[in-house]
């Protein structure tokens, strides 16, 4: 568990010193949502009706902003090495960088959506909806991205072919999220929409860090 | 079972490794025993490095098998190997935003070492260098604190690629002080190189 912790804090002091990782993820994320009013123009109406998909589909591309940094710097400059070699398994290497992605993303993210949730003029109940939403749903695009992340590892420019691996995987989250504050705002109960992507978040994160090892794995190898 | 901290050999029988349809090495044998260090030597892209990640476990041997020796018993699996290997790759392994404090110290909690690592910074003459930032090292500097990395593994088996690579003399002189030690502690040292390891030691030639 001390090794597991050890590598946890390690990458999350990366993320948070590296000017890159937390700051970027959040600041697109900002400037997105911030941008869409903007584009929109001040119909209040469609702003609330829209806000759900916006934001949900601005914190997708926040978190995979930051991905291929997931194992790719620790590959190139030969860390990975010497994680493989540790007491720790890949799976657990894998769990734990997934945990530090979302840590500095996808909860970053998620605990300042109500402030651009009035950007949109979105009501309490569905900005309520909204945060749970994210905050259930995030790890799912953390798990999922680490394992396109994984895959990519030994390709110069895999950042670039990363979102189309992981984009179409994670249409469930951003329907669910989205829906459920949709049907919140259409006066339906969104407690079905947020059971399902809770459900797809845990099979995600309970998959991912196996795929991503068996990935890191022929990485290594080849 | 469980490699503990001793390891009594390691064989390597007939390995055969290839990359893609090219072969680079067949019907490698050679022994290594507690205490002794073997050179691997050969001419740049013979598969020095990939002999070591064999070893390693990164990469599976086309043919052949490695076997490893402990008082508890003997295995040819490739998990358990990787428990005793300290590994000195041809990269550093180091993060430039890091303090070379901070970097040691959770490489050490990763590996479970009980070893001080302010005294191993000291050993290898880092001990000013604590609290910098690893992207202000040079070259040789960032080796050394590879080295302490090694050093804080506390792993019986050392797989070094080009050990000496981009150290003054004396940071060779500490290199081959430090295997010299190691070996005598009853480790075993494997590297691969282009210099003599300054070791009574066995060599093979891809």
């Amino acid at each position: 568990m001390s090794a597991f912790r050890a590598l946890l804090g390690r990458d999350l002091r990366l993320a948070a010193r590296s000017g890159g990782g937390a700051a970027l993820a959040l600041g697109f994320f900002a400037l997105v949502a911030t941008l869409v009013p903007l584009g929109i123009g001040p119909d209040v109406k469609i702003l609330a009706r829209i806000a759900g998909g916006i934001l949900w589909v601005a914190a997708v591309l926040a978190g995979l902003l930051s991905l291929d940094r997931l194992f790719q710097g620790d590959f190139e400059d030969g860390s990975l090495d010497v994680i493989a070699l540790s007491p720790l398994s890949l799976e657990s290497v894998a769990l734990a960088k997934i945990l530090a992605h979302w840590f500095s993303t996808g909860l970053p993210l998620t605990l300042i959506s109500p402030l651009l949730a009035i950007l949109f003029n979105l009501p309490p109940g569905p900005t309520l909806v909204l945060f749970i939403s994210l905050l259930i749903g995030t790890p799912s695009v953390s798990a999922v991205g680490a394992i396109g992340a994984s895959l990519t590892l030994s390709l110069k420019r895999g950042g670039l072919i990363l979102p189309l691996i992981i984009l179409p995987l994670l249409t469930p989250a951003v329907i669910f999220g989205a829906g459920s504050v949709a049907a919140l705002m259409d006066g339906m109960q969104p407690g079905g929409g947020l059971i399902l992507l809770a459900a797809f978040a845990a099979a995600a994160c309970l998959l991912s860090p196996f795929a991503a090892a068996a990935a890191v794995r022929l990485n290594l190898g080849g | 079972m469980v490699v503990g901290r001793m390891i009594t050999s390691l064989t390597a029988e007939k390995l055969a490794c290839a990359r893609g349809d090219r072969i680079l090495f067949e019907g490698l044998s050679f022994r290594v025993e507690a205490g002794q260090a073997l050179a691997v030597e050969g001419a740049n892209g013979a598969g020095k490095t990939s002999l070591l990640r064999l070893i390693a476990g990164f990469l599976s041997p086309r043919e052949g098998r490695l076997l490893l020796k402990t008082p508890e018993g003997e295995s040819s699996d490739s998990d358990e190997r990787a428990q005793a290997i300290g590994w000195l790759g041809h990269h550093d392994g180091l993060k430039p935003q890091l303090t070379v404090g901070e970097q040691l110290k959770s490489f050490a909690q990763l590996y479970r070492s009980t070893r001080d690592t302010d005294a191993v910074l000291e050993e290898l003459g880092l001990a000013r260098q604590k609290d910098f930032p690893c992207r202000f090292l040079s070259a040789g500097q960032r080796r050394r604190l590879a080295l302490a990395r090694l050093l804080v593994s506390g792993r019986p088996l050392w797989l070094l690629d080009e050990p000496f690579a981009a150290l003054d003399k004396d940071g060779q002189a500490l290199v081959a002080r430090l295997m010299a030690l190691h070996c005598g502690q009853g480790g075993l040292v494997i590297a691969a190189t282009h210099e003599p390891l300054g070791l009574s030691n066995a060599s093979i030639r891809l």
